[in-house]
């Protein structure tokens, strides 16, 4: 039948296009959408954007929190930047957080949530339902909260794991506090990653899975030539998002303050340390301003990631 | 056969290594605030109520309970109400600019966090005199959730057929009423979901209120939490477990809500 | 209840999609007037310029000898049925049928009872406290006739109301509509790209093609005499033969065979012209033996109507195509010979009806 489309003056245009061009529904209008969004807009402005670029602005200034310089601060240029670059504990930090984010989020999280969200994947009932709710119980707990009950896990004297191990005595926040923040945060975090990949292997079409298991592949084979290839790009947007939560996660004070002697002082802790406690707010916005610019680096690789999945 | 039982073996303990894992450190809140006088060992209580006594008397306790609360439930409204019609409008409405402004929302929301605004906000919390305000605190938590509130809204706005309104539309429904009648309960499930979130991300926040509250008489049951173990010497085992307890409550019967009202439906991000 | 009139209608959407071009329309008091036409041709576009949903970018829309196209589309007393129906989710039946006398400002009491009176009156009664959700397509179909019905509009508009509808249901709800319709006398306006639903609803029907009307007429005048080989190929369940041919003295050479020149065009044709020739598959007689005037091949497709056959000769390597009643059907391979009749055949000249 003629039931062919008859093509309108202009190409038509494809569906996503199209979809752009919602016109206004409700009636709405320019003027009054303008006032339902100017309210949110300024907010943001006032208290993210603002703050971003002021930080930018007083990591070129000698601000201190208190003294002469706190009345009359002076522009410096790139002298608070050249002195985090040649201040080796500013090393040690940045060298901290890449183990605390490789050993935490990378590793710890993405390997603990992937085996999890595998070994329930085709489960139900009150096994499933009791691992998911500890491991998200874990997720949602009041940061304060979760941080004393790995002081009180890990206290040399009655904590609960030397007593479990047979070691009383061994002071593990401060022989191996970066060892105690890295487990920690992996047991924290780790819900989040176990979700998404749950979520990603109920996509996996089973059908794919039974030819594979047909065709006589072994456990390790079937994650290797079925599951990886479907969830690879879940695991990068995985990555990514639980890289930039860790790298900028502050719990690590409530947990060790940064000591002993600064062996856990991740960037996220040594900026509060210089900024707030020690009163240099220049140097700390500079470091701040290098934080920035590495999480604009991981976002801006994310949703590059995002569009193109779209 | 013998692979098999292998296999489940296998499986078995490593559920129970990993239940080990997620549990133990748990273990302590559930016990020591029934238990007199707990020390770090975790012990069979002997449940007694006299914690929650002391945590009731305690001059900081309870009002930083309700002070978590005047935060996450300000800020929560908030976000939602500025979010809803900041996302409506987006949404609805070919405003220009609208897809950059979009994509500058989420870029902004992704890499201005607390960690690396601190500095400025501290900075501008003293200049605008907004140390110890409570007001203050949660405009400055709004103004750090909105974002990717409107982010999340908007596209669940976005998947809500526009036929509604314009059939509202058509029977001469004025903008207002087609807001209140038909878009607010289509998208209520939505608006729950970003209300709960900012609850929760408030709740639980301690860095900003630490930052930004000095006053112990308004700070959070967050800044009490670590005030309550760091300082003063020995902390006080039995109030701190108690108080926790009280403390993580809501936030489980919130999740318990969420996962029962809604099923605990994967949002990407939604806690950050 | 009233007339609906466009002026000149044209709507251009942003990205340069010249939807509607200058288009004009008058539609009675009372009349069900169906537009037809392919898909993205600008059905919708049209019915939504006419609600006032999308504002026009030249012309007039006048509704009741009121010029609405500066109104809102509250104001211009138009009710619309949605493809997808647009029941509100959140509401019952009762909520939803009443929901347009809540924008009227009727009292509560009042409008239950309309929406009750209304809801009876299209077999909804048992289903007033159910959400849409709760409904089969063809009753959420009727509430959202009930919705249109409660308001009282000057005319109503329905973009394809039938189209979620199974086979079935369709049929019945076509009857059962355009029943209703009578019985109101609302000026009706109907979307639709199913030229049969067209045909068997409309007391007068537009076929529309990129933006603008091919014709104007009644279902019969559209059928029998489309005005261009648009609308020919396009109205009809099987397409109507159009075979390019010329004038030889007073016959026709079409697909190597003579043809007698149809009625309608004896006398407007000039020797040696270059011309199509139109006939529909029902309008041919077929026989297994030569005629005069007939269009002969061999036998290339046969396929089941139910109670017919359509029968697709190869006539030198032109395809034409005839239906055969029950019983006289050939077979594959066959000689066959398809005589036109001549008071149903129609000559085109440059696409247009001669
Ligand atoms: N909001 C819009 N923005 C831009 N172009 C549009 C918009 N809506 C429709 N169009 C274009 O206008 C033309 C007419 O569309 P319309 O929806 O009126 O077609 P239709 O006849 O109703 O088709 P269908 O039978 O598929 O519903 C199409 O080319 C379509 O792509
Ligand atoms: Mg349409």
């Amino acid at each position: 039948m003629a039931q062919a489309t008859s093509p309108p003056e202009v190409v038509k245009e494809d569906a996503r296009t199209r979809r752009g061009y919602s016109s206004d529904a409700a009636g709405l209008g320019s003027l009054r959408a303008g006032a339902f969004v100017a309210p949110a807009l300024l907010l943001i402005a006032a208290f993210l954007v603002f703050p971003a670029l002021w930080v930018l602005y007083l990591g070129l200034t000698n601000y201190r929190l208190t003294g002469a310089a706190a009345a009359e601060p002076e522009f410096v240029g790139l002298a608070n930047l050249l002195d985090a670059v040649f201040n080796p504990t500013f090393w040690n930090s940045t060298w901290l957080t890449v183990q605390f984010v490789l050993g935490s989020a990378v590793i710890g999280q993405v390997v603990l949530g992937f085996t999890i969200a595998w070994l329930l994947r085709d489960r139900a009932g009150p096994l499933k339902r009791l691992v998911e709710g500890l491991v998200i119980l874990a997720w949602i707990l009041p940061s304060a909260v979760v941080s004393f009950l790995w002081v009180a896990l890990l206290d040399r004297d009655g904590g609960t794991l030397n007593a479990l191990l047979g070691i009383p005595g061994f002071p593990w926040l401060l022989d191996h506090p970066m060892l105690s923040i890295i487990v920690f945060n992996t047991w924290r975090g780790t819900a989040f990653s176990m979700m998404l990949y749950g979520a990603a292997l109920g996509n996996v079409p089973p059908s794919h899975l039974e030819s594979a298991r047909l065709a006589g592949a072994s456990g390790w084979q079937q994650l290797r030539d079925v599951v990886f290839p479907h969830i690879r790009g879940h695991i990068l947007t995985n990555l990514l998002l639980i890289s930039l939560w860790t790298f900028n996660d502050f719990s690590p004070f409530l947990l060790t303050a940064g000591g002993p002697d600064g062996r856990s002082e991740v960037l996220a802790v040594h900026v509060y340390k210089v900024a707030l406690q020690s009163g240099e707010l220049g140097y700390g916005a500079a470091v701040s301003t290098i934080i920035l610019l590495i999480n604009l680096v991981v976002a801006v690789f994310y949703l590059r990631l995002l569009r193109s999945k779209k | 056969m013998t692979r098999f039982v292998l296999g489940r073996i296998g499986f078995c303990t490593l559920i129970a290594v990993l239940l080990a894992f997620f549990t133990i450190p748990l273990l302590w809140l559930v016990t020591a605030p029934f238990t007199s006088d707990p020390s770090y060992e975790v012990k069979v209580p002997d449940f007694t109520w006299d914690n929650f006594q002391a945590v009731v008397e305690h001059p900081y306790a309870l009002p930083s309970l309700y002070n978590s609360l005047v935060l996450s439930v300000g800020t929560a409204v908030l976000v939602v109400l500025l979010a809803a019609l900041a996302a409506y409008a987006l949404s609805r409405v070919r405003l220009p600019g609208r897809d950059a402004l979009l994509y500058a929302l989420l870029l902004l929301s992704s890499i201005i966090t607390g960690t690396a605004a601190m500095v400025p906000l501290f900075q501008l919390a003293v200049e605008l005199n907004l140390i110890d305000s409570h007001l203050g605190l949660i405009l400055i938590l709004t103004g750090g959730l909105l974002p990717a509130a409107i982010f999340m809204l908007k596209d669940f706005m976005d998947s809500t057929p526009k036929s509604y309104e314009e059939s509202a539309r058509v029977f001469g429904a004025s903008p207002l009423q087609i807001v209140r009648h038909v878009v607010v309960p289509l998208v209520r499930p939505g608006l729950a979901t970003i209300g709960v979130w900012a609850l929760a991300n408030v709740w639980g926040n301690f860095l900003m209120p630490y930052l930004l509250l000095s006053d112990v008489e308004k700070q959070p049951a967050a800044v009490i939490t670590y005030t309550l173990y760091t300082e003063g010497g020995q902390a006080n085992l039995s109030m701190l477990s108690t108080f926790g307890l009280l403390y993580s409550i809501p936030v489980v019967l919130m999740y318990l809500f969420v996962s029962k009202k809604y099923g605990f439906r994967f949002h990407g991000g939604i806690k950050r | 209840m009233a007339a609906i009139e466009l002026r000149g209608l044209t709507k251009v959407y942003p990205g340069g999609v010249k939807a509607l071009d200058s288009l004009d329309l008058d539609i009675p008091d009372g009349e069900f007037f169906a537009l037809l036409g392919p898909s993205g041709c600008g059905k919708t576009t049209l019915l939504r310029t006419i609600a006032g949903l999308e504002t026009a970018t030249g012309g007039a829309v006048v509704i009741g000898e009121r010029d609405v196209t500066g109104v809102q589309p509250g104001g211009r007393d138009v009710a619309m049925v949605f493809q997808d129906y647009a029941l509100f989710p959140h509401m019952d039946v009762t909520d939803n049928i009443a929901y347009p006398l809540r924008i009227k400002k009727v009292a509560k009491g009042a409008r239950r009872e309309k929406a009750e009176e209304v809801g009876a009156r299209l077999g909804l009664d048992h289903l007033m406290d159910r959400r849409p959700g709760q409904l089969s397509g063809g009753q959420q179909q009727r509430v959202a006739l009930a919705r249109v019905m409660a308001t009282q509009a000057q005319a109503f508009l329905f973009d394809e109301p039938l189209s979620n509808l199974d086979a079935r249901l369709r049929l019945e709800a076509r009857t059962f509509l355009k029943k209703l319709q009578r019985e109101l006398g609302v000026t009706t306006v109907f979307v639709t790209h199913d030229q049969a639903e067209a045909l068997a609803m409309a007391d007068r029907m537009a076929v529309m093609e990129a933006g603008h009307i091919r014709q104007i007429g009644t279902p019969v005048e559209v059928f029998q005499r489309p005005a261009n080989t648009f609308v020919a190929g396009f109205i009809g369940s099987t397409p109507m033969n159009l075979l390019d041919g010329a004038v030889r003295g007073d016959t026709l050479e079409v697909a190597g065979c003579k043809v007698a020149v149809p009625i309608a065009a004896e006398g407007r044709l000039t020797d040696g012209e270059k011309i199509v020739y139109g006939v529909r598959p029902e309008y041919m007689a077929y026989s297994a033996g030569p005629a005069e005037g007939v269009l002969s091949g061999k036998v290339a497709i046969v396929e089941n109507l139910g109670a017919s056959h359509l029968v697709t000769l190869d006539v030198n390597d032109v395809l034409v195509q005839a239906v055969v009643p029950e019983g006289s059907e050939p077979a594959v391979g066959d000689d066959g010979h398809a005589l036109p009749r001549r008071d149903r055949a129609l000559v085109y000249r440059d696409g247009e009806l001669v």
